[in-house]
Order: C-alpha cells, then structure tokens, then sequence
C-alpha cells in the first residue's frame, strides 16, 4: 500500500456553523484515541477535512480503528502530490498498478476546486484515463461499475489521489452534546441504547444496580465487561454500581407484589437523578422499548416517569428485538449480554407484575414508607469505577 | 547441550511453567462452578481466550481451546465435514500436510468423502491455481498448511485465500501450528474461516492448544458433552494450560518483533556452513522459507545415525518430523518435492527457536562438518 494519508470527510459538523470549531476539536480527540497505538501518525484538521498523516504506520489498520469512530461520513486512503501534470501522472500509474488486476475496469473522477489548474474536470479525465489507458495493458474503462474509481482532487495546496471511499460510521464525536447517565442492566438493551447516544455525542456514564447475593459477582462482571465494549467507542467510561439490595428488600415488604415492579423502577430512576445531578449530568438514557416487557408499557412508563423531570432518553423506543440484537451483534455487546446470570431485575421479579398499573395507587402504597434516607444511603455508598477498553478485570497480572 | 528441534516441540518458559503452577494450585475450581472458586476460574479462562484472540486480530468468541494441534486440525477438518455434508463431500488438501490433516481426510474417504491432493512445486509450494482447478460444485473444504513442518516451505495462504472469496460456501481451514510466533497470518483479510494452533510449538505446555473458528462458521464437535467452549469442545477446561498458552503466546510474539531477523541470521549461518560440505544437499527452498527450519540431506549418510552422531556432540536435531522419524518413513514431504527416495531416508531438519543463539549454529557447523569427516571414513 502506498497510500501516505487517509482524508477524513466530516458528517453533519460541517453543517453546524458557529460550533464547528468545538466539534472537530472533539472529532480530533475521537481520531488521536482510536488511533493511540500508531504514535507516527499525525492528524492535521482543517474546516473541512481532516488527514491522517501516516508516517509509516500501516494504513489498513489506521482505517480499521477509523470505521468506528462516530463525526465521520467516509474517508479514503489517499497520496498527496504537487500540483504538476508529470508527477500526478506517475502517481496515478503507481496507485492503479497496485490495485489492478486482470480483467480489471476503472476510471476517472477528476474534481477541481483550484480554479486556476490547467485542466478542468473534463480535461482531468481525459487526460489520465487516457494515460493510464496506454500503460496498463488490459486495463478497460467503465464508467458505470467500475472495479478502481481512480479519484483525483486538485485542490489549492496540491492535488489528492485516492481509490476507495470508506463509509464512516457517521454520527457526531462523543463528548458533543454533552453527558447523560445509562441505566445499564446486563440485558441486550441498555449497553445498545448508550451505544447509539454516543453516536449522537453524548458523553455516556453508566449506572447499575447490584443486588448481593441474589445477584453474583458475576453478573456485576458482566456489567463491567459491557462497559469496556462500550468504551472502546469513547476511550473510557465511568460505572456507577448501586448497592440496590436493602431497597428491593424494603419494596418486597412494603409494595404488593403486582407493584413492586414498577416502584422498583421509580426508586432506580430517582437513584439515577441523584448520580446525574452530583456528576453533572443532563439526562438519563434507558433501553426501553415500547412494549417489550411489563415495565415498557406506556402506562407503566407514565407511572414511573412521574418521580422526575429530567428528560429521559430511549434511543430504542421504537426499535424491534431483532433489529436491537443486530446492533447488539455488530458492537460486540451482543455475547456478553447473552451470559446468563441473574441481574436484579430479573431475580425479584414477581410472577404477575402490572402492565398498566395506577399512578395514584402506586404513590399511595410508597406513602406508608419513608425510602428517602435508603437512597441517600444507597447513592452514598455507590461504587464509581473508570473502565477502560483493554483493561484486564485481572486477578493476577503476572499470570499473563 | 543445543537444543535445534524445536518444530518437534519447545521447552516451556520459565513463566509459562509459574503461570502453570499458580493457576493450578490457586485457581483449580471448575469454570461451570457457580460460586467464586468457579468463578475465578472462569474469569481467567475468558482472560486468556481475549488475550489469544488479540493477538491473532480476532475476536474472543472465534477462539475454541484444544488440547494441541492434532486435535485442532481433526475438529476443524471433520467438524467441518460432518456438519456441511449434506451439501457437499468434497475436500482439497495438500501432498505434503501434517499427518493429523492427512489422517483425518483419509478417513473422511472412507466414509465416502471424495478428497484432491494437491502436488507441490520443487520447492515445496502449492501453486494456488491448482487449486482453483480442482473446486467442485460440491467441494465444502480447503484445507493448507501454512509452514510445511518438514522442509519449512511457506504455501500462499494469502492468494489460495484470496482466490477462495470467490466460493462463499467452500470452508478455508489453515494449519498455522509451525507459523505461529514467527510469521504471522492476518485471518481476516486472507480469508480464513479456521486455523489451527498448538501450544507447545511456542514454549506453552503439551496438550494445551486452539483452533479459530470465524464467526458464523457452524462445526460439529468431536466429543459429546457439557457443551464447553460454545459447544464446540465438550470436556472440563483446561484453565491451567490455557493460562499459560496465553503467556506463552504474548512472549513468543514479543520475541518475534525482536528477533526475527537474528533467528533467520542464525538460519543463514547453519545454510552457509552446511553449502561447504560437498555431501549436503538443501532441501528448504531458497524463497519463501521459513525462519526456523532447515532441512537437508548427507549423501550417503543415513540419518538416524547422523542424528545419533550428533547427539554425541551435544546438539539434537531430527530425521524430518518427529513422528515420522520413529517409523523410519521417507518424509512424504520431500517425495512430493520430487525428491529421491535415497536422498529422503537421509534427510536431517534442523529447527529453530528464538532461544538459540548465533554461536551454538557456529559450534554447530563445525560439529557437522567433523561428524560428516568421520562418518565418510567410516561409510565408504
Ligand atoms: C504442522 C503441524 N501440524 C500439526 C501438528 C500437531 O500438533 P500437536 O503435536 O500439538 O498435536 C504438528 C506438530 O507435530 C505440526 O508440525
């Protein structure tokens, strides 16, 4: 491969005027994480390309950790060469024999945004196609399907040869549209529902709620292993994990059973609120999916909603099971969810839980007991930890 | 003592063996255990499966653990071949693979599977065009390997892959067991659907070994049981072995980053010494070799006795492979290279790890070249 840089086009950011500075600065942070392990590679950022200059560092695997960086449309390998009809010739040759082939097509897309260059698109076309034409024997044209689109750019500075154009993984860089907390379970939902807000910026912390012993070590793992998978988008993430088993144990006292769900819920979305508000947060992201389970009713969703006014996200609201597993799949959470342990929504479950329970009922059964001093124990006592992708949960270091 | 057969199997490392013996004596509970003693055990069991597929660039659910490469390169061939049957029975493999390849589609013949060998160049390399030629509507495997682990001849896994994304339905298994640690194959993008890798052949422990399984790729498993390793190899885990193949394997490929280079020096070295010895012949190929094997013949030297003659001097090497080299058998290597029975019976390989050193081939060559002085007085 004889590619130097990789061009990098923004998606919608170009779109966003007077933030735009603060987006490809965000976008440049996205670029230097995913690509850490290559230190030769520089990134230059301009208003409305950015490149990757590799020094060296192979290009295959720079555009491997590119794909799944979220702010950018497509981007393609690419050759810079001086604006001078000989040089750019030679270099095109060099590109195309590098990916001919027998019974190969190509052509031309020539563009020019340097007004003052001696060919004009037309001419650009022409000119190199019918160059390459006469060296490459075997080579044919096809305009329509073409194996190599051979893209020459002339642009102020110098003219950019490339051959592919890689679709990115749009969105836009993490960290722009500010933070929100996940309610993360160790079900497929939730780790997709932080996946696709941090396609649209948001900066993830994640929340979970441990029971002990009704829930294991395991399933709390399980958790942690998510939020790795979830932070090798952002490069980190912090984990909330609630000691949640003094509450569920009070609901199961207090609440009939019919009930217990949905207080169950109400009080994980207060915990939730306070970790938001302490941690700067503002807005809470869930898994829910309309009618999926009992809880996901939208008179369930009315009943519990009630306990706060912070907007709640639900990326997936509309989305079908399969559709979410698809996703799930593809971000590599889909494995881990699938383990099979106990979270604490699934051991308290009662065998007939509400579909459309009664706001006022369930505020009048939470009446009888004051949970308020429980949450500010449980929000107190919270472990907060910093996963980073790759970090072993080792035991024991040396062992490896 | 020179210790030169190392494609026969290595010496465990120092921290491979601690690794071993911690995880034995501390973390013995079983992965299915649902306390903390089986917890832990599993954890470091799905440690060392992500630390695997790291460093082969793949992803943790492709990696099925093994007990070594017979086992791998009989469970990817015949899981493959069981499980696919129904749309196709043949297979295509090469003249000069591993015994454990070989066996297991001889006896998929006879259960009715229909397999091509294909024959290799002089030098030891299959011609991926040959292989093209004998796909069939009905052929469901390609089976390679990837460092011939008698002549050290390197067979284009990259173009047979290439080539074979033209047929979605046909299973692309490489045998990858003496190219681990030194010359790296990139799964993905050479299209590999399963490879094969063996523990000891890296200085991890015997009976320790895994096989890649790209995901989506269905395989029967061999033995029936609690559906361990995604169902694909039944029996309690190995947690032990798998640790320390997981060690074994960051070390050898940090060792390959350093020294590759100096393991093909000392290679070259053992090459020139012996290309000064009018009764040597070289049967490693002059291109696409490997860094670590060398094999050659003595003219008029049988090889069990030269084996012999330099054990006396302290180094150890082998006749060909070292489980062809009990049976007396001609390397089936060297036959398919069109090489001469005689020349076969005397063929000696020299195998290398990145624990050998410079002067040990120096004190080597020279201790071959006595041996051969002596032996021609001897055998004339
Ligand atoms: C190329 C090749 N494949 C497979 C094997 C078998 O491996 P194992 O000894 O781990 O069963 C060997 C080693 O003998 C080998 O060299």
């Amino acid at each position: 491969m004889m590619y130097d840089r990789i061009l990098i086009r923004y998606g919608e950011i170009s779109t966003k005027g007077r933030n735009r500075n603060k987006f490809i600065d965000k976008l440049r942070k996205s670029v230097r994480k995913a690509i850490e392990e290559f230190p030769n590679a520089v990134i230059q950022a301009d208003r409305d390309r950015m490149y990757v200059l590799l020094n060296g560092e192979d290009g295959i695997q720079v555009s491997d950790r590119l794909k799944k960086v979220f702010g950018i449309q497509s981007f393609s390998p690419a050759i810079k060469v001086e604006k001078d009809i000989e040089k750019m010739k030679q270099a095109a040759l060099a590109l195309v024999n590098d990916l001919f082939s027998e019974g190969k097509t190509f052509k031309i897309t020539g563009k020019r945004s340097d007004k003052f260059f001696e060919l004009d698109t037309n001419g650009i076309n022409h000119e190199f196609g019918g160059y390459l034409l006469n060296r490459i024997s075997g080579l044919k044209v096809d305009v329509r399907n073409p194996d190599i689109n051979l893209q020459i750019e002339v642009r102020e500075e110098a003219a950019y040869l490339s051959a592919e154009t890689i679709r990115g993984a749009a969105g836009l860089p993490v960290g722009s549209s500010g933070k929100a907390m996940l309610m993360l379970s160790g079900g497929i939902d939730s780790p997709v529902a932080g996946y696709l807000s941090m396609k649209r910026g948001v900066e993830v912390e994640a929340v979970h709620f441990a029971s002990p012993p009704f829930t294991s070590e395991r399933a709390k793992q399980k958790v942690i292993d998510l939020t790795q998978k979830l932070a090798e988008v952002s490069g980190q993430m912090v984990l909330h994990i609630i000691p949640f088993t003094e509450i569920q144990q009070t609901i199961h006292k207090q609440v009939p059973a019919n009930y217990t769900m949905t207080t169950t819920r109400r009080l994980m979305l207060r915990i939730t609120d306070r970790i938001r508000e302490r941690n700067g947060g503002l807005a809470i992201i869930t898994g829910e999916s309309l009618g999926q389970v009992a809880s996901q009713t939208l008179e369930s969703m009315y009943a519990i909603n009630e306990v706060t006014s912070t907007p709640i996200l639900r990326p997936l609201i509309t989305m079908d099971k399969t559709d979410i597993m698809d996703i799930a799949a593809k971000i590599d959470t889909l494995e881990i969810s699938n383990l099979p342990y106990e979270d604490c929504c699934t051991v308290f479950v009662p065998s007939s839980p509400k579909t459309k329970p009664k706001l006022e009922k369930v505020q009048h059964f939470e009446s009888y007991f004051d949970f308020e001093p429980l949450i500010e124990k449980a929000v107190n006592d919270t472990e907060t930890i910093i996963v980073k992708p790759g970090m072993g949960q080792q035991l024991e270091e040396d062992l490896f | 003592m020179i210790y030169f057969d190392n494609s026969a199997t290595t010496k465990p490392f120092t921290e491979v063996l601690e690794s071993f013996m911690k995880v034995s004596s501390s973390y013995f509970g079983n992965p299915s255990s649902l306390h903390q003693v089986g917890g832990q055990a599993e954890k470091l069991l799905s440690q060392a499966h992500a630390q695997i597929a790291k460093i082969l660039g793949v992803k943790t659910s492709e990696i099925v653990f093994t007990s070594g490469g017979t086992e791998g390169n009989n469970l990817a061939i015949k899981g493959i071949a069981m499980e696919h049957r129904g749309r196709g029975k043949h297979i295509i493999t090469t003249e000069i693979e591993h015994d454990s390849v070989r066996n297991s589609v001889k006896q998929l013949e006879e259960l009715g599977f229909e397999v091509t060998y294909i024959p290799v160049t002089k030098d030891g390399r299959v011609n991926p065009a040959d292989i093209e030629r004998a796909i069939r509507h009905d052929t469901i495997l390609v089976s390679v390997i990837h460092i011939n682990n008698e002549v050290g001849s390197v067979q284009p896994i990259q173009e047979i892959g290439t080539l074979l994304k033209d047929f979605p339905k046909i299973y692309f298994h490489v045998d990858h067991v003496q190219g681990v640690g030194k010359l790296p194959l990139d799964f993905y993008r050479y299209g590999i659907d399963l490879c094969t890798i063996s523990g000891h052949k890296f200085h991890g422990l015997k009976g320790t070994g895994a096989l890649f399984v790209k995901d989506g790729v269905r395989i029967s498993s061999l033995l029936s049981g609690g559906g361990q390793e995604g169902k694909r190899r039944n029996g309690t885990e190995n947690v032990a072995g798998m640790v320390a193949m997981a060690k074994a394997l960051r070390m050898s490929e940090d060792l390959r980053k350093q020294k590759v280079d100096q393991l093909r020096q000392i290679l070259g070295t053992i090459k020139s010494g012996l290309k000064q010895i009018p009764e040597a012949t070289i049967h490693t190929p002059e291109t696409n070799e490997a860094p670590h094997i060398l094999n050659f013949s003595l003219k008029g030297i049988k090889a069990e006795v030269f084996v012999h003659a330099l054990e006396q001097e302290g180094i150890y090497v082998s006749t060909t492979s070292a489980c062809s080299s009990k049976r007396n058998a001609p390397s089936k290597t060297l036959i398919a290279m069109g090489v001469s029975t005689d020349q076969a019976e005397s063929a000696i390989r020299i195998s290398l790890s990145y624990e050998n050193t410079l002067q040990e081939a120096e004190r080597a060559v020279k201790a071959i070249q006595n041996s051969v002085k002596r032996l021609r007085e001897v055998m004339k």
